[in-house]
C-alpha cells in the first residue's frame, strides 16, 4: 500500500539527503517528494509517497522520528488529508485536434498554459484520482512530455484536532 | 574576538573533555596550534581508526563522552569504521574533523572528502559548519546529543577558514533543539503494566543488554532481579550489568549463548529485555524465539520497539529511571520451580572445553587470565573465537569492565579501545583479548602504549587462522579453509602461494611487540601459561603475550545462523 507521509523538518542543507539517505539505505523506494519551506522559513514540509506495508511504514517513521533535524513525521493515510498535485503536460494538438483537448482540460478544471504550432501544454492541481482519469484520456491524443510536482497534502483541520 | 579554534577549545572545556585522541594535518592546523597551549592530554593515535576506538574504549570505561580530532579527507575518511563501531554500540563520541577551505568545498581540493556526507549513515549525528558564528552552538550541542537518549558519535566538520574567522557568540548553557527531545521518564501505565505482569509470572526472565551499561542502570537491574527472583541472561554488549557469579546470572544468550540462557528463553513465561535491541546474534530465527513468552521491552530508542520482534508491553525510557520504579512496585516471589529448573540447566551444562587436554587451549588461557587477575580486570577484545571465549571464560561482575565491537564487530578494536580504558583509568588492569588476525588490524597503535607507559595486557591467542572464519568453513562450508589460513604450513588453494618460509607462523608477534618498545612473551605449552602469565602482568610498562593456541579450536555451544535457539549445536564429535 501507498503511504502519504509529510515531515517537518529544519530548512538547513543537508537535511534532504539525510531523509532520502536514511530511506534508500533502508532499501525502501520514494514515488514521489516534494520540499519547499512553510510559513516559518526556519522550517521546510517535505511530502512523500512511499510504498510498502504498514509494518515497514512504522519502522521508516520510527528512524525519520530519529533523525535530529526531524521535527515532526505523522502518515496522512489513516487520517482525513487534502492532497494535491500539479501537473504539466504537452500534448501533441494540430489545430484540427486543439478543440477537443481544450474541452477535456475544461471539463477536469484544467487550463491550457501554452500554445504551439503543433502541441497545446495543460496544466492540471487536482488529487491522484483525477489526475490519473485525466492522464489516461489525454493518452488518445498523445503525451509529448510530463512533469509532476509530486503530491503535497494537509492534514484537514477538525481531524487534526481530534488527533493531536 | 575569538577564532572558530579558540570556540572548539572552549567548548571542550566546557563539556569537561580531559583527554582529545587524534592525529594532525594541513586542514586542522590551526586547532592543534590552539590546543599546543590547552589544558588537555593529548593522545597521539598513528591511524585515525585507532584515534577513534582509543576515544571510544575511554568512553565505554569511564561513561564520558570520547572526543577526538582528525584532519579533512583521508583522517576523516580513516575514522568510518570507528564512528561505524560506537554508532551500532551506542557510545558517545565527538569527532572533530578539519575541511579544506569553505571556498574550495566542492573542488576536488587536495584532502577534500564530503566528511559528512560519508559519515551520515555512521553516525548519530553530523554538522558541517557553514558559519564561525554558528560553531558556539554546534559544540554545545554535539556534546548534547552524544551523551543523552540513546548515546551515539557526533561528527563536527570545521573548514580551515572557520577556525580562522572570528565570532563573540557565546557557548549556550541550555540546548534546544525543535526534532531532538529524548525520552526520560517511562510511562507510569506501562511501568505498572509490566510490574503487574512480572508480579502474575511463573517463569521470567530478565534479558539485559548494552542499554543498561550506557543509562548507569546494572545497580538497578541487580536489585530488581534479587528482588524479584528474576534469572538475568545479558548479551554480549551487556556482560558486566549483572555479576555473573550470581547464581541468578545464566550468561550469555544467543548464537555462542549458555545451554541455560537459551533454554531459558525458550521456556520462560515473560521475557523483559532491558537496553536490548533483539539482535540477529540473539534470536536466531526470530518466530521461535521466546514462542511462548509475553515479551515486554524497556529500551530508550523508540525505534528499537518492535523493529524485529514484535513485544506486548513496551516502555520507552531511560531504564535507570524505569527500573527503579518497577522496584518499587514488584513483590517478592521464590518462584522455587523456576529457579530449581534454570539452577539444574546451569549446572549441567556450564560452558566447558577438554579441561584434560595436554595441548594449550585458548579457553585456558582466559581461565589463567580470570584467576591471575582475580576477575577484576576490564577486558577488552577484537572479534572473533577469543571475543566469545572471553565472553564465556571470564566473569564479568561489574558494568564497564567488557568492552568489545558487539554490533558492527570490528577486527582491530581491542587494542586501541585498551589504550583508551587504560588512559581514562591508570589504576585498573586493562587486559586486551585478541585472535592473531585482529591484532594485526591495528598494531600500529602498540607505540601509543608505550609512549604513555601504559601497563596494557595483549594477550594473542595464536591459532594461526582467522578462527571464527574457519569454524564456519568447518561446519557449513564443506571444511573448504579459503583464505582463512594465516599459518605459512596450509596456505595455498586460493592465494595460488606456496611459503617457503622457515617459520610456520608470520609475523612473530613476540618481535613486532619488541619493535614497538613493548616486552613480549611467548607460551607454546599448558605449563608455561600461568608462569609467563604472571611475570607479563607484574611487568610496569605494556607486555604482549603470544600464546600458540591449537589451531582447530571451535566455540560451542552454538546456534547455527538463521536456526532457532533450540538447535545448540554443543560439539561436532
Amino acid at each position: 500500500m501507498k503511504h502519504v507521509i509529510t515531515l517537518l523538518v529544519e530548512n538547513q542543507p543537508g537535511v534532504l539527503a539525510r531523509v532520502v539517505g536514511l530511506i534508500s539505505g533502508r532499501g525502501y523506494n520514494i514515488e514521489s517528494l516534494n520540499v519547499a519551506p512553510t510559513q516559518d522559513a526556519r522550517i521546510s514540509r517535505m511530502t512523500m509517497t512511499v510504498p510498502g506495508d504498514d509494518r515497514v511504514l512504522e519502522q521508516v517513521m520510527k528512524q525519520l522520528n530519529k533523525l535530529v533535524d526531524v521535527i515532526k513525521v505523522a502518515d496522512l493515510t489513516k487520517r482525513r488529508y487534502l492532497d494535491r498535485e500539479l501537473v504539466l503536460v504537452e500534448v501533441a494538438a494540430p489545430p484540427d485536434k486543439r478543440l477537443e483537448v481544450i474541452t477535456l482540460a475544461h471539463l477536469f478544471g484544467a487550463a491550457v498554459v501554452a500554445v504551439q504550432e503543433k502541441s497545446l501544454t495543460v496544466q492540471i492541481v487536482a488529487d491522484q484520482e483525477q489526475i490519473s482519469e485525466f492522464l489516461e484520456l489525454l493518452k488518445s491524443f498523445r503525451i509529448l512530455d510530463l512533469a509532476r510536482s509530486g503530491i503535497i497534502a494537509l492534514v484537514r483541520t477538525e481531524a487534526r484536532s481530534s488527533t493531536d | 574576538m575569538r577564532t572558530g579554534a579558540d570556540i572548539v577549545i572552549e567548548g571542550l572545556k566546557k563539556a569537561g573533555v580531559k583527554v582529545i585522541f587524534g592525529l594532525p594535518g594541513g586542514a586542522v592546523l590551526d586547532l592543534f596550534a590552539k590546543l599546543y597551549q590547552a589544558p588537555f592530554e593529548f593522545i597521539l593515535a598513528r591511524h585515525e581508526q585507532g584515534a577513534t576506538h582509543m576515544a571510544d574504549g575511554y568512553a565505554r570505561a569511564t561513561g564520558k563522552v570520547g572526543c577526538c580530532v582528525v584532519t579533512s579527507g583521508p583522517g576523516a575518511t580513516n575514522t568510518v569504521t570507528g564512528l561505524a563501531t560506537a554508532n551500532m554500540d551506542g557510545i558517545p563520541l565527538v569527532c572533530i574533523t578539519g575541511q579544506v577551505p569553505s571556498s574550495m568545498i566542492g573542488n576536488d581540493a587536495f584532502q577534500e572528502a564530503d566528511t559528512v556526507g560519508i559519515t551520515r549513515a555512521v553516525t548519530k549525528h553530523n554538522y558541517l559548519v557553514r558559519n564561525v558564528d554558528d560553531l558556539p552552538r554546534i559544540m554545545a550541542e554535539a556534546f548534547y546529543i552524544a551523551s543523552t537518549g540513546k548515546p551515539g558519535p557526533v561528527l563536527v566538520d570545521i573548514p580551515k577558514d572557520i577556525q580562522r574567522a572570528t565570532s563573540d557568540m557565546p557557548i549556550p548553557d541550555e540546548v534546544n533543539i525543535p526534532g531532538y527531545k529524548p525520552a526520560t521518564a517511562g510511562h507510569p501505565k506501562q511501568i505498572a503494566k509490566l510490574a503487574e505482569a512480572i508480579n502474575r509470572s511463573k517463569k521470567p526472565l530478565l534479558y539485559a543488554g548494552g542499554g543498561v551499561i550506557s543509562a548507569n542502570a546494572a545497580a538497578e537491574l541487580t536489585a530488581l532481579a534479587r528482588k524479584a527472583r528474576i534469572p538475568v541472561t545479558t548479551t554480549l554488549m551487556g556482560l558486566g550489568a549483572f555479576p555473573e557469579t550470581d547464581p541468578l546470572a545464566l550468561r550469555m544468550l544467543g548464537m555462542h549463548g549458555s545451554v541455560a540462557a537459551n533454554n531459558a528463553v525458550n521456556t520462560c513465561d515473560l521475557l523483559i529485555a532491558v537496553g536490548a535491541r533483539f539482535d540477529d546474534r540473539v534470536t536466531g530465527k526470530v518466530s521461535e524465539f521466546a514462542k511462548h513468552a509475553l515479551k515486554a521491552h524497556i529500551d530508550i530508542d523508540p525505534s528499537a520497539i518492535d523493529k524485529s520482534v514484535r513485544v506486548d508491553i513496551p516502555v520507552v525510557g531511560d531504564a535507570k529511571a524505569i527500573l527503579s520504579e518497577l522496584i518499587k512496585l514488584v513483590e517478592p516471589i521464590e518462584r522455587e520451580e523456576w529457579l530449581a529448573q534454570v539452577a539444574k540447566w546451569q549446572k549441567e551444562f556450564p560452558f566447558t572445553y577438554n579441561r584434560k587436554s595436554k595441548e594449550l587451549l585458548p579457553q585456558f588461557v582466559i581461565e589463567q587470565i580470570y584467576e591471575l587477575t582475580k576477575g577484576e580486570a576490564i577486558i577488552t577484545t577484537e572479534v572473533g573465537q577469543h571475543q566469545m571465549w572471553a565472553a564465556h571464560f571470564y566473569k564479568y561482575t561489574r558494568p564497564r569492565t567488557f568492552l568489545s565491537s558487539g554490533g558492527l564487530g570490528t577486527m582491530g578494536y581491542g587494542l586501541p579501545a585498551a589504550i583508551g580504558a587504560q588512559i581514562g583509568l591508570r589504576d585498573q588492569i586493562v587486559v586486551d583479548i585478541a585472535g592473531d588476525g585482529s591484532i594485526q588490524m591495528n598494531f600500529q597503535e602498540m607505540v601509543v602504549a608505550v609512549e604513555h607507559d601504559l601497563p596494557i595486557r595483549v594477550i594473542v591467542l595464536n591459532n594461526g587462522h582467522l578462527g571464527m572464519v574457519r569454524q564456519w568453513q568447518e561446519m557449513f562450508y564443506g571444511k573448504q579453509y579459503a583464505a582463512s589460513v594465516l599459518q605459512q604450513s596450509g596456505r595455498g588453494r586460493v592465494e595460488r602461494i606456496k611459503s617457503r618460509r622457515p617459520e610456520n607462523y608470520l609475523p612473530d608477534f613476540v618481535k613486532l611487540a619488541e619493535a614497538h618498545g613493548a616486552r613480549g612473551f611467548r607460551v607454546t605449552t599448558k605449563e608455561e601459561a600461568v608462569p609467563t602469565l604472571r611475570k607479563a602482568f607484574d611487568i610496569p610498562g605494556p607486555t604482549l603475550v603470544e600464546c600458540m593456541v591449537k589451531p582447530d579450536e571451535n566455540v560451542y555451544p552454538m546456534v547455527p545462523p538463521g536456526a532457532s535457539l533450540l538447535e545448540m549445536v554443543h560439539s561436532l564429535a
